[in-house]
């Protein structure tokens, strides 16, 4: 572990739980989806979320900014409950980015209008200061010369790195990554996970749900394994791949690790 | 020794896929049932269009007083020319016309204006859907600024087959996205209020809605609160198409993937900022041709109110055929009113088929 890694990790010990899900369960219908999940997350840890498609992980994440409704338990963000007040839901959403699957970039507007529009709007930045952070995330991104073309006329590696730096944007205080690999072609899953990595080396509280476990092993504090709606096993990325405590863990590592 | 990989250069595409000479190839001689289908439709051209200009323009007859004027043997235009004013303004009082042309070259300025570069495209809007109406309500109606009044009975002709599609059209639009938003709503009294509205005016017909305005209304209002018919007939028009815009727009809404409404909900915006800012821009455009076509058929189905006894464009045609001077021209006032009505519709059709391609920013190759 390198100084500044060790700097946040005990800062990460001294902060309190920025995000807390307390017995949190869902049911889609008749579907038990996420049982009892328990779990909190610290300000600045980078958690990956792993496990089979079907296992809730991306419920779960989802749960955090309330795209999706949990029926029983509590879940905080950043000391705010998660209930049916739009006023908290609209709170917690200002400052939790979301990084979609496949991008849901708005196609009608450019790379920057996409950019803009919710520092406009929500955070009533005015328009000049607005486009000019846009542009700022855009260089970070590296596809600033790309800013006035529409999303459709951008690969799928280019169009995930604008949804990043749409996150961002409204400079948000936990970024959440559902799968923001997993639709990519392979040559251009290597440039977001670039920006994700940089991301997380500034201290970002990320969730990232993911299978990338490249990216795990160097970035994760914590890596967390799901399976059938349940927290199977939560450690440290070394612990967790090295010595899994669980033998469901040890069959899926086994699963995508060998091949 | 690594072998250095060097992309090919592009070439022109062959002479034969590009061009005129291929466009013909392609599109009339591709296979021997195209080749039969071009040969024929150029027989029946050939059938058809010698007799159809010989009668419209080479016999025709452009002025007379009456039928027994025109004896070319072709079409009486006469009858057009004589009829003209009337055709286009009804009963309107002829000395005030220019009202009603002042304010048709004020609304082609005024949209024309949409082109300029340096005109503020939002007080240009505002001028448009808020100033505008008034100015041309008063010029239309007069009684104001020493304008002499004009009774709405006297309405007719083009001028109110416009005047009901603009205003049916311009009003419909905002009140069928909001029917839809409704639709989809998941508050249940807003969601039932317009599943029931929408139901109820698409089973019934036009000439129902119509009838009820102008006879039924008055029947039930009390005494002295009755209001103009054209009003009446106006408002039923305009929900009446509601309805059918209702359900082209909530076409376009569940067409729009769901991942549209997440990103917009996880950035933080409130309802009416998703749908004005991310939905309905996308879902809207999707659905520009049934618009349009809900439009075409509103402008059409004004004809109806021919009905309630309103004369308007069509109306006044038919009016003129009974004239005893010009008994037996009826070909003529229909080839017009079809003419006019033609034009009309395709410059409405034209113009969504540019609007679609300049709205168009490539998202269909995802």
């Amino acid at each position: 572990m390198t100084d500044t890694n060790m700097a946040r990790a005990q800062l990460a010990q001294g902060e309190e739980a920025i995000i807390e899900f307390n017995d949190v369960n869902k049911w889609y219908g008749d579907f038990h989806v996420l049982k009892n999940i328990n779990f909190s997350i610290k300000k600045g840890e980078r958690i990956v979320v792993c496990g089979p498609s079907g296992s809730g992980k991306s419920t779960m994440t989802r749960c955090i900014n309330r795209l999706e409704e949990h029926q029983k338990g509590t879940i905080l963000v950043d000391g705010v409950e998660m209930n049916n007040n739009l006023k908290n839901i609209e709170a917690i959403r200002k400052d939790v980015g979301m990084v979609f699957q496949h991008f849901n970039l708005f196609p009608h507007l450019t790379i920057l209008e996409n950019l803009t529009l919710a520092p406009i709007w929500v955070r009533k930045t005015p328009k000049k200061q607005a486009e000019e952070m846009a542009m700022h995330y855009l260089e970070r991104v590296k596809i600033a010369n790309q800013a006035l073309k529409y999303p459709g006329q951008l690969s799928g590696g280019q169009q995930q790195r604008v949804a990043i730096a749409r996150g961002l944007c409204m400079q948000p205080r936990i970024m959440l990554f559902d799968e923001p690999t997993s639709a990519l072609d392979p040559e251009m899953i290597k440039e977001v996970l670039d920006v994700m990595v940089q991301l997380a080396e500034e201290g970002m509280t990320m969730v990232c749900v993911t299978h990338e476990m490249g990216f795990a092993k160097t970035v994760a504090d914590r890596v967390v394994f799901m399976d059938a709606g349940e927290i199977v096993e939560a450690n440290e990325p070394h612990e967790f791949f090295e010595n899994p405590q669980h033998d469901r863990t040890q069959m899926f590592l086994s699963q995508i690790l060998n091949h | 020794m690594t072998i250095i990989f060097k992309p090919s250069p592009s070439l022109p595409p062959p002479v034969t896929s590009v061009g005129a000479v291929a466009w013909v190839r392609q599109n009339l001689f591709s296979s021997p049932l195209n080749i039969f289908l071009t040969f024929f439709s150029a027989y029946v051209i050939y059938l058809l269009l010698p007799p159809v200009i010989q009668w419209a323009f080479i016999d025709a007859t452009w002025e007379g007083t009456s039928k027994a004027s025109c004896t070319a043997g072709g079409a009486c235009w006469a009858f057009i020319a004589v009829y003209f004013d009337q055709f286009m303004y009804g009963l309107y009082p002829e000395a005030e016309t220019w009202r009603i042309n002042l304010a048709v070259i004020m609304l082609v300025l005024m949209v024309g204006a949409f082109a300029i570069k340096a005109v503020n495209k939002l007080y240009l809007s505002i001028a448009i859907i808020v100033v505008y109406p008034i100015v041309a309500y008063f010029l239309f109606a007069g009684g104001v600024f020493g304008l002499e009044k004009v009774e709405t009975s006297l309405w007719g002709g083009l001028f109110l087959t416009v005047l009901l599609g603009v205003i049916g059209i311009v009003a419909s639009f905002p009140l069928g996205i909001v029917l839809a938003l409704g639709r989809r709503s998941e508050m249940p009294i807003a969601k039932s209020v317009c599943v029931v509205f929408i139901e109820t005016i698409r089973a019934v017909p036009l000439i129902t809605i119509l009838f009820m305005a102008s006879v039924m209304i008055p029947l039930f209002l009390p005494e002295g609160l009755n209001f103009n018919k054209l009003l009446r007939v106006l408002i039923g028009i305009t929900l009446f198409s509601a309805a059918y815009m209702a359900e082209v727009v909530r076409g376009g809404l569940q067409a729009i993937p769901k991942g549209q409404y997440e990103a917009a909900d996880a950035m933080g915006l409130t309802y009416w900022q998703s749908m004005i800012l991310v939905i309905l821009p996308q879902a809207l455009k999707l659905v520009i041709p049934g618009i349009v076509n809900s439009f075409i058929a509103l402008f059409k189905d004004t004809t109806l109110v021919y009905i309630v006894g309103m004369f308007d464009f069509l109306g006044r045609i038919q009016a003129a055929n009974h004239d005893s001077n010009w008994l037996g021209t009826t070909v003529e006032g229909y080839a017009f009113a079809g003419f006019i009505y033609w034009a009309i519709c395709f410059g409405m059709s034209r113009y969504s088929m540019a609007l679609e391609r300049k709205l168009e920013t490539g998202h269909k190759r995802n």
